[in-house]
């Protein structure tokens, strides 16, 4: 039998690990902003960030890919290689365990997301090409008809590879030796870089949506890939709004945001089917999948609004380089893309019959609030750092005493940081455990 | 088919315009940089100064934006030697030689000279940081 299973359980097992090592570094982060000294020698700001973003990031890849080798033969028939599945996450633990080691002792040199030293980028190359090859073959020749999932993924899978290709390019003295070249191509293939996991994830939560609500012609219709070809372009070219600063052509820019304020179209869509969507899934709240779902649903709305704000220059102006860009960072990656892959997790221990205990059942509902509410108190917290930053910095205050002002709202930060560490790990640790205990099915079912 | 086409449209778009951000549309300002600043840009990579540091934008948040450090009022060359050589309560000391902070301070420099757009914004709020 071609069973995916393994495989996709080892992958969620060590996204699990990831995510829950990446939000302890981000915690220690946080501390870092308040108490200055501590850990400043061992474990200081300079290795805590990109250990705690690069754990983070590698938890959205790895539960995106985990789900997909196992959605794939169930879509598909079979995959085309579980082989070389496993090869490709043998690769990964190692290159994983590679950049956590430079870190550790303080060996950087790349740039922002990927500070690691940049040969390492041979083996995630590599590692990534392992997947595409799984992934095309068993795809191929059925692209065309399918369903918008497909597309998704797809597209996501190619962008990261052209990502990961050009944020590399700053290694060649054309693009090293201008600064205003650098950065601009930096801000673009970052832009590709978060819309290729968007990508993974959405596709993930429209599979989720069709198997559960039985129905095949909402990922097929000219509506959802229309949002698609939107959703593409503003992967594109929106990344433009990061860099209004930057002396670039001022071209790069007006396009971005032009393009940017399409996503008031997927604004009004999403509070025009909310009213359905919320009837529909609140027949099926009690199902995990659907109730983390929703909550994606709620930050996506809550994120786009204020993604469309910051993109408007007048308002970019004030805002940009300020606390409000790191609560729409963290506001997305925890509020919709987490949620989604949690909802994906959930729905895989679903699919393979796996029964939780009550117990683990009441823990992870109870996890549920506790991280949302907790994430509303930290983005809330952000933001108002980031509007108080951007007005004080109007009047000249200097930076030490604008840290001072906006220590309180760096407590509730951190104390609501904190909140979602423990609420994440009320949810991942019953996750976890039943990923371990299951691993290998209990009794061979034939269908 | 028709949804092959718009896919294949969106391609050919994107390709035309990342050839044109790679070349004619970050030309910007006519400053060159030196094997002294080339080096210190490195350094910056090498000391991870971006994980709270931002250059146009990029890095983390958790010291000042660095991209006209030189020319504000009261910073400078010789503030930014002073801190790189001394560390802050917040800013690390990296134990860096004379050579390094020099060309440390050189590449920020270059970076200065470029920063046109925040220079001609007189209300830029990060001017007046
Ligand atoms: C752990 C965070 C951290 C790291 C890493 C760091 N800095 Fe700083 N830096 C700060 C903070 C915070 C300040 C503001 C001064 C203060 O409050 O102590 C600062 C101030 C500065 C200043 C003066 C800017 C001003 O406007 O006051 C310069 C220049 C500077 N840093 C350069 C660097 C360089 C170059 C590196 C890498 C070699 C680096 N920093 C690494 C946190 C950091
Ligand atoms: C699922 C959980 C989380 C995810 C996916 C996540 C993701 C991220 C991302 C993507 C960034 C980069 C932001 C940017 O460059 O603008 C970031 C930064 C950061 N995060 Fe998180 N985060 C999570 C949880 C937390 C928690 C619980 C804390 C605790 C306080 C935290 C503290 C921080 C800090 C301090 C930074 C650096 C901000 C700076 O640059 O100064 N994160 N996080």
């Amino acid at each position: 039998m071609n069973s995916s299973r393994q495989v996709t359980f080892l992958f969620l097992a060590s996204a699990i690990i990831a995510l829950m090592v990446g939000i302890f570094f981000g915690v220690i982060g946080g501390f870092q902003y308040i108490l200055p000294l501590f850990l400043k020698e061992s474990m200081g700001f300079t290795k805590a960030r990109p250990l705690h973003v690069t754990l983070v990031v590698t938890w959205i890849f790895s539960a995106a890919i985990g789900g997909i080798y196992y959605y794939l033969p169930k879509i598909f028939g079979k995959l085309y290689s579980i082989r070389l599945a496993y090869l490709h996450f043998i690769l990964f633990v190692i290159t994983g365990c590679a950049i956590l080691f430079c870190f550790f002792t303080n060996q950087f040199g790349g740039k922002e997301y990927l500070e690691f030293p940049p040969y390492l980028a041979f083996p995630m190359l590599l590692t990534w090409v392992l997947f595409m090859v799984n992934f095309f073959m068993t795809i191929k020749g059925k692209f065309l008809q399918a369903p918008i999932y497909i597309w998704m993924w797809t597209t996501g899978i190619s962008f990261f590879f052209f990502t990961l290709l050009e944020t590399y390019l700053w290694t060649i003295p054309f693009f090293r030796d201008n600064i205003v070249r650098d950065v601009t191509v930096q801000w673009k293939s970052m832009g590709s870089l978060v819309g290729s996991w968007n990508m993974l994830v959405y596709g993930t939560a429209f599979y989720i949506m069709e198997k559960i609500s039985g129905n095949e012609i909402h990922t097929r219709s000219n509506k959802v890939f229309f949002f698609y070809f939107l959703g593409l372009t503003n992967l594109m070219f929106n990344w433009g709004h990061h860099i209004y600063i930057v002396p670039s052509a001022p071209w790069i820019g007006n396009i971005a945001y032009i393009i940017s304020m399409t996503e008031l179209l997927i604004l009004g869509n999403i509070i025009y089917t909310w009213k359905k969507s919320v009837n529909e899934s609140r027949q099926h709240i009690h199902l995990l999948p659907i109730r983390f779902l929703s909550s994606s649903d709620v930050w996506v709305f809550l994120n786009l609004t204020l993604a469309i704000l910051i993109s408007i220059p007048a308002v970019n102006a004030y805002t940009h380089g300020t606390h409000i860009t790191v609560a729409h960072a963290m506001g997305t990656t925890i509020g919709i893309n987490t949620m989604i892959l949690l909802a994906s997790l959930f729905f895989i221990i679903q699919q393979e019959n796996i029964s939780m205990s009550a117990s683990h059942s009441f823990i992870i509902k109870k996890g549920f609030w506790v991280v949302n509410i907790s994430l509303l108190v930290f983005w809330i917290s952000l933001i108002a750092c980031g509007i108080i930053k951007a007005s004080e910095q109007q009047k000249g205050t200097i930076f030490q005493q604008m840290m001072e002002m906006l220590s309180p709202w760096f407590h509730s930060f951190l104390i609501a940081g904190i909140g979602v560490f423990i609420g994440l790990l009320m949810i991942c640790y019953p996750l976890f455990i039943n990923f371990i205990n299951n691993r290998i099915p209990k009794t061979v079912s034939e269908s | 088919m028709n949804r092959l086409i718009v896919f294949i449209i969106l391609i050919l778009l994107f390709l035309s315009f990342t050839a044109y951000v790679y070349t004619l549309g970050t030309e910007g300002p006519n400053v060159k940089m030196s094997d002294e600043s080339i080096r210190g840009k490195l350094l910056f990579q090498k000391y991870n100064c971006t994980a709270c540091h931002q250059i146009y934008g990029l890095g983390g948040y958790l010291g000042p934006d660095l991209t006209t450090e030189i020319s504000q009022p009261g910073k400078g060359e010789a503030y930014a030697a002073a801190l790189l050589k001394n560390g802050s309560v917040r800013m690390p000391n990296f134990h860096l030689s004379e050579t390094e902070i020099k060309e440390l301070v050189e590449f920020l420099k270059y970076v200065d000279a470029t920063a046109i757009t925040y220079k001609n914004k007189g209300t830029s709020p990060i001017m007046n940081q």
